[in-house]
């Protein structure tokens, strides 16, 4: 039962954590101009674009306004700046279709190596209790002393 | 000085080929034979011209040095990254400015490390042997380069000029004298555990004394990236002006992936040492490692992704693609020829064991770097499949390595906690129940204190995201005090000292350990540097003479803005007193520079650094409407917290370096005590 109550505490902090990156993280302006990237090829966010002399980012700026206004949505300005500058104007791949393939291979990954490992320690584990050693007797000698010492050193050495 | 240049460069790669080829030679005739009879001699001949071939790059290194000081623009390269009015120590650093220079610089290093190996070969001569005909091999390659690819002394056609084009002012920084040379130390380092691990399984070296031997080398390796990472973060804080540090760009992910690999190495490394497990996997990291070093400096030199600091595009890139293959059907021949020699001499006997945090630890290391690699290559793929290139910039790497991370740091906590083998349940509860208790204090003072995600509104997530990092890292950090509080409590009650002098005799007894706990304290810190990004202000704005602007607790008031010419560059700058709650603290004065030899401006930062924040202030340059200067400030939260992390990591590694207080002195100094409980039970 207590076991059950920790696997169910510890899943709802993996998801926890795991939705973190899928929350808003600003006003929508701040967050639409966050997702993109300046056309000038600076490399930066459109939103960080420090060049005051730059002949994208006021512009796209202006551009994103004036979307908004329109009420167009998320995916509709971006689809439209995707249309004008390319897709590389986005910041990362969220069209969809084989964009997804970039946002699920990580995590995908992430959960066949972690089941992998889970297994590959399961049966290692087995293996080692059919192959385990008979116990010794519950006295100590010297000598399994010494040996009991020499083991510790090596194995708490880090 | 060219000429002289191009000879020694032609001289160290005749050297290393037959280093090379008499080294390999003489390693195959000992192994076919199994008798001196000369090849033991012509082995020491190999030896020998490997060390003259760091000599002899030396020279080349010098006269490349040489001719930036002397203004020899006969030279092609020193004409395109020097110019006469360039300061002294920029000339020095044009040596790594450019494409030949910096493959020149790694030719050196690598030479440079190949020469410490050889001269300390009597450390295990035979498998020394094997790693300096490995070294060669690599030698060979880069050299291969500089003489027929990327020529560093190269004649500029035509009269010489009179002056040269200057070097690229985001270079013209102290930093960035520091910076390459130490990742270059770093991503070259690697090349050493690679020779010894790819030598030992070629030769079936028995026992893990190639481990031992490595260690060192693969620990002050690791150290240099780093540094040299986190140098070059610094520099693009400082330089770049756009308030950050790490903008995921290709190249900067180039450098972060053997570091993931190589740290993966070192923690699963002692599982090696200590149970004799995970041999195919470390031989396999370490091959990895050193070949996304390479793979870096493809991505870097080739063109194939777009970034702002890579060299321009060049038919470089073919040598490295074949390099890599090359050392790739090496590494996997080996590996299946000597395969039954990798067997575990131990299995798993708990999941609840330092092996499996261990297990986890690569895992999650290795799943951070397919992350960064998946990122950094799927603009490609995309292109492939598409037609079409995509960006995969921060909002990508945020969201993909924010749950991997945390993570890692709650592994960071729990690993050096369990004991090797297997944990016993009263083991768990009695070191676990203290940071679990600190984790909770801290998240329910956190809140109190003001950090509510609920009521963040805008920066709900990054609110999560702090709330979870700092609470994580309190649990960690009580974690490490107590393994050192319990450990300087056994010395106390052995040697009577009191608790600081039985910390320190702890510590110097098994300073690998505790140097290891102290990297990962640091790494902790740095973690909490990171989180308070989440709280970054900024803010623009136009200020003539007397204007002022508030962020946070500070004012800025503008008392004047000017320009001046200096021999380099001419420069704009604004002076800014600083008040913070009122009082004046300090004066700013960001600029804007423009480098005359290369018509290129750059911004350089003004900065006032605390311990709870940093001011970051930008000069953008002029409305051109109203004359008057474009500030930008950042207020940036907890930001030297990262770089006291990366202070505190660098001592940690510096200490595990030291060797441990020896058992002769320990002896003299503490009698040998009975076995004690707590021991026993660390075992399990």
């Amino acid at each position: 039962m207590l076991v059950k109550r920790w696997m169910q505490g510890f899943a709802v902090c993996l998801l926890a954590v795991v939705m973190l990156g899928a929350n808003d993280s600003g006003t929508r302006f701040s967050r639409l101009g966050h997702q993109m990237v300046c056309a000038c090829g600076c490399g930066q966010i459109l939103l960080e674009c420090n060049h005051v002399s730059c002949p994208s980012s006021g512009p796209m700026i202006n551009e994103l306004h004036a979307q908004m206004a329109a009420g167009g949505s998320d995916t509709s300005i971006f689809n439209w700046f995707a249309a004008k500058y390319g897709a590389t104007v986005l910041a990362a791949p969220i069209r969809g279709g084989f964009d997804n393939v970039a946002w699920i291979a990580p995590f995908a990954v992430f959960l066949f190596a972690t089941l992998g490992t889970g297994i590959l320690i399961y049966f290692w584990r087995r293996r080692s209790v059919l192959h385990a050693p008979p116990a010794g007797p519950a006295g100590m000698l010297d000598a399994d002393r010494e040996a009991m010492r020499e083991r510790i050193r090596r194995e708490t050495e880090y | 000085m060219p000429q002289f240049g191009s000879f020694t460069l032609l001289l160290a790669l005749a050297l290393s080929v037959y280093t090379l080829l008499a080294g390999a030679f003489a390693l195959w005739r000992f192994k076919t034979t199994r008798a001196e009879d000369g090849s033991g001699r012509l082995g020491e001949t190999a030896r020998r011209t490997g060390i003259a071939s760091f000599i002899a790059l030396s020279c080349a290194a010098f006269a490349l040095v040489w001719a930036s000081f002397t203004n020899d623009y006969s030279v092609s390269y020193i004409l395109h990254h020097t110019n006469r009015a360039l300061n002294p120590a920029y000339k020095f650093s044009a040596l790594w400015s450019g494409q030949e220079g910096s493959l020149l610089l790694w030719a050196w290093l690598l030479s440079a490390y190949g020469f410490v190996l050889r001269i300390r070969h009597r450390v295990d001569v035979r498998l020394s042997a094997y790693a300096s005909t490995i070294l060669a091999g690599i030698q060979v390659f880069f050299l291969l380069l500089l003489n027929f690819a990327a020529p560093p002394f190269a004649i500029q056609p035509g009269p010489v000029a009179a002056d040269g084009f200057g070097l690229n002012p985001l270079l013209q920084y102290p930093e960035m004298v520091m910076h390459p040379p130490l990742l270059y130390l770093g991503y070259v380092g690697f090349s050493v555990p690679f020779a010894f691990a790819l030598g030992a399984l070629m030769m079936r070296y028995p026992g893990e004394k190639w481990i031992h031997i490595t260690r060192r080398w693969t620990m002050v390796t690791w150290l240099f990236l780093t540094c040299g990472i986190f140098m070059g973060a610094h520099w693009a804080y400082s330089v770049l002006g756009w308030g950050g540090y790490w903008g995921w760009d290709p190249v900067e992910n180039a450098s972060l992936m053997p570091w993931l690999t190589g740290t993966a190495f070192l923690h699963s490394v002692m599982m090696q040492e200590k149970r004799g497990m995970m041999k195919s996997w470390n031989v396999w990291l370490i091959f990895s490692t050193f070949m996304l070093t390479i793979l870096g400096t493809l991505l870097t030199r080739s063109g194939i992704v777009s970034s702002v600091h890579a060299f321009a595009q060049s038919d470089i890139g073919n040598w490295f693609y074949g390099f890599i293959i090359i050392v790739f059907a090496i590494c996997l021949f080996t590996f299946f020829k000597q395969k039954d020699h990798l067997k575990s001499e131990n299995k798993l006997e708990s999941l609840v064991s330092r092996e499996s945090s261990f297990l986890f630890n690569n895992l999650v290391l290795l799943a951070a770097c397919f992350t960064v690699l998946w990122g950094t290559l799927f603009p490609i793929l995309s292109e492939y499949v598409q037609g079409s290139k995509v960006t995969m910039g921060a909002p990508f790497y945020n969201r993909v390595n924010i749950p991997v991370g945390l993570f890692l740091l709650f592994l960071t906590g729990i690993g050096p906690l369990l004991a090797w083998r297997s944990t016993s349940l009263r083991s768990i509860r009695r070191n676990f129940v203290l940071p679990c208790i600190a984790m909770v204090v801290a998240c329910i003072a956190l809140i109190a204190a003001g950090v509510r995600p609920w009521s963040a509104g805008d920066a709900m997530q990054a609110t999560i995201f702090s709330l979870v990092t700092f609470s994580l890292a309190a649990g960690v950090i009580t974690a490490i005090s107590a393994e050192f509080l319990r450990g300087a409590s056994v010395v106390r009650t052995q040697t009577g000292k009191n608790l600081a002098a039985s910390t320190v005799l702890l510590v110097r007894r098994n300073t690998r350990r505790y140097g290891g706990y102290l990297v990962h304290f640091g790494i902790v810190v740095l973690f909490i540097g990171i989180a308070g990004g989440a709280f970054n202000q900024s803010h623009e704005q136009e200020m003539g003479f007397g204007d002022s602007m508030t962020m946070g607790p500070y004012k800025l008031v503008c008392q004047s803005f000017t320009q001046e010419s200096k021999p380099n560059f001419d420069t704009e700058y604004a002076l800014l007193d600083v008040y913070k709650y009122g009082k004046k603290i300090t004066q700013l004065a960001p600029e804007k520079r423009f480098y005359i030899a290369s018509q290129t401006s750059s911004t350089m930062v003004a900065l006032h650094s605390t311990l709870e924040s940093d001011l970051y202030v930008i000069y953008e340059g002029k409305n051109p409407e109203t004359d008057r200067p474009i500030i930008k400030v950042f207020l940036n939260p907890l930001m030297n917290w990262i770089w006291i992390g990366v202070l505190i990591v660098v001592l940690g590694t510096l200490l595990a370096l030291v060797p441990n207080l020896n058992k002769a002195t320990r002896s003299r100094a503490v009698p040998e005590p009975p076995l004690v409980e707590a021991e026993v039970q660390h075992v399990g």
